[in-house]
């Protein structure tokens, strides 16, 4: 069962449709720097790019953003992916999962739902979504059941809500979700700027281990329960992506694509899907050359024999910590810059509460960046 | 491992997976909401004849048609290996409905 491509083309596309979205959570992945929705890529624009993302191999459509379901052509963009024979995927906080919505998204051929959970109860959720929207999403999960779809809930943890994950676990049992993704924090972008105020104790980390050791053994067969361990708590380093232009592309609201999420950071030329077909951009551009392979390895990676399994972690959280994209990832212990990783992963651990960081005036709950929100109006609104 | 593999079952691809030949590798994928498994000839033919209609031991007898040797424990295996990851779910003959 050969598990290699064929081909160098990419398996996957992460269409970030619009960088619009109801929620304000203090980990978005939005850049910092927003697309105004004048200036999102038109249907038509869609449909050419996932023509072009077809021809090149692409199997699997992720439609993101932001929320994707502020598009309203967001149906027409799966009809079309689904009609190229792609996998399609909606990742959603279910603001917006209508069931007239629902059922036009069944019929124009969607395979999958992500949906996102914050926490386990309306309250905390609420709080951490910026937004009412913790009953919205718990309705929108069973409509996903009942028109049977395959369910997968996202969970994004961090010291706020990794206490809750036991109750979180009952949420996905009760609602009977084929997979659950439990991802601890990735510290890019809005996250990095609040990571103090989510980057979990060493003590919490160890709890969620153990329950969701136990869940596995509880839901196997009939939950995939996935765990993405906090990499500042690891030795070595995530092979981020699968490796820089190897398997998957992302292509944001104004047509940029990337090689990654978090890559719109880098200090690198852009390729625009309206200036360059897809083609050249996956095989020829300067920005996803820039880290194919093992050349552009700088010591203690390039001498490394781990070089080949972790790719030299990732770019983008060497060049957000390091201020040098060339670097080894800090997370490594063998990185001359581990000493920051190790700081932030200190302060997470020392403190009154077994760890919150000293904040700035008397709350206990580190103060975090409020994330803005671009409203969600029709294109032209703007 | 072949307990989960009953040679009465009739296995079918999980609701949530898609089969299909994709023409830029030349090869047949099978396709879940993170993963890409890109099967050989062999496996491929294994997988299009899980319809829920024919039976592993249908399947075994099959393949070996086809390819003219014994090929009982690589089907099994094989059904083992996609069942375990639930890429493929093999309800035992004796209870079709499960």
């Amino acid at each position: 069962m050969p598990r290699t491509p064929m081909t160098d083309g990419p398996l996957g596309v992460l269409a970030e449709l619009t960088h619009a979205c109801p929620l304000a959570c203090a980990y978005c992945s939005n850049p910092l720097e927003l697309t105004k929705r004048s200036d999102e890529l038109s249907t038509d624009d869609w449909r050419r790019v996932l023509d072009q993302a077809a021809e090149l191999g692409v199997l699997q459509c992720h439609l993101s953003g932001g929320e994707p379901l502020l598009r309203r052509d967001v149906v027409d963009i799966v009809a079309h992916a689904s009609g190229l024979g792609m996998y399609t995927n909606l990742v959603t906080s279910a603001i917006g999962l209508s069931r007239p919505r629902a059922e036009a998204l069944r019929e124009a051929g969607l395979d999958h739902v992500q949906v996102s959970i914050q926490a386990d109860e309306a309250v905390l959720s609420d709080r951490l979504a910026g937004i009412s929207s913790f009953d919205k999403k718990i309705e929108a999960a069973r409509l996903v059941k009942e028109l049977d779809w395959p369910l997968t809930l996202n969970v994004v943890l961090h010291r706020q809500n990794i206490d809750r994950i036991e109750a979180i676990l009952g949420w996905v049992e009760e609602l009977g979700a084929d997979r659950v993704e439990l991802a601890n924090t990735q510290y890019y972008g809005w996250a990095l700027r609040n990571r103090a105020g989510l980057l979990p104790s060493r003590e919490q980390l160890e709890h969620a281990e153990v329950v969701t050791r136990a869940a596995r053994d509880r839901l196997r067969g009939r939950t995939e329960v996935i765990y993405v361990i906090p990499d500042y708590y690891s030795q070595y380093p995530k092979p981020c992506m699968g490796g820089w232009g190897s398997r998957q592309l992302v292509v944001g609201p104004e047509g940029d694509a990337w090689p990654c999420l978090a890559a719109h950071e880098l200090p690198l030329p852009r390729a625009n899907v309206n200036e360059h077909d897809l083609a050249w951009i996956w095989r020829s551009s300067p920005l996803f050359s820039a880290f194919r392979g093992t050349d552009w390895m700088p010591d203690p990676c390039a001498s490394c024999e781990r070089r080949e399994v972790d790719l030299g972690g990732c770019r983008c959280q060497a060049f957000q910590l390091t201020g040098d994209m060339h670097r080894t990832d800090p997370v490594c212990v063998l990185s001359p810059d581990r000493h920051l990783v190790d700081e932030a992963v200190a302060a997470a651990n020392s403190g009154p509460d077994s760890g919150a960081p000293a904040s700035p005036g008397p709350a206990r709950e580190p103060v975090l960046v409020p994330v803005p929100a671009l409203v969600s109006r029709p294109h032209r609104a703007d | 491992m072949n307990a989960t593999v009953p040679r009465t079952g009739r296995p079918h691809v999980a609701r949530f997976a898609k089969l299909r030949y994709d023409g830029a590798r030349e090869r047949h994928v099978l396709l879940g909401p993170e993963t890409v498994v890109v099967l050989n000839p062999t496996g491929a033919d294994i997988l299009e004849l899980c319809d829920g209609h024919h039976s592993v031991a249908d399947i075994v007898d099959e393949l070996g048609r086809r390819y003219d040797r014994v090929v009982d424990d690589e089907v099994t295996q094989f059904l083992a290996r996609l069942a375990a990851r639930r890429w493929v779910e093999i309800p035992d003959a004796t209870n079709p409905d499960d």
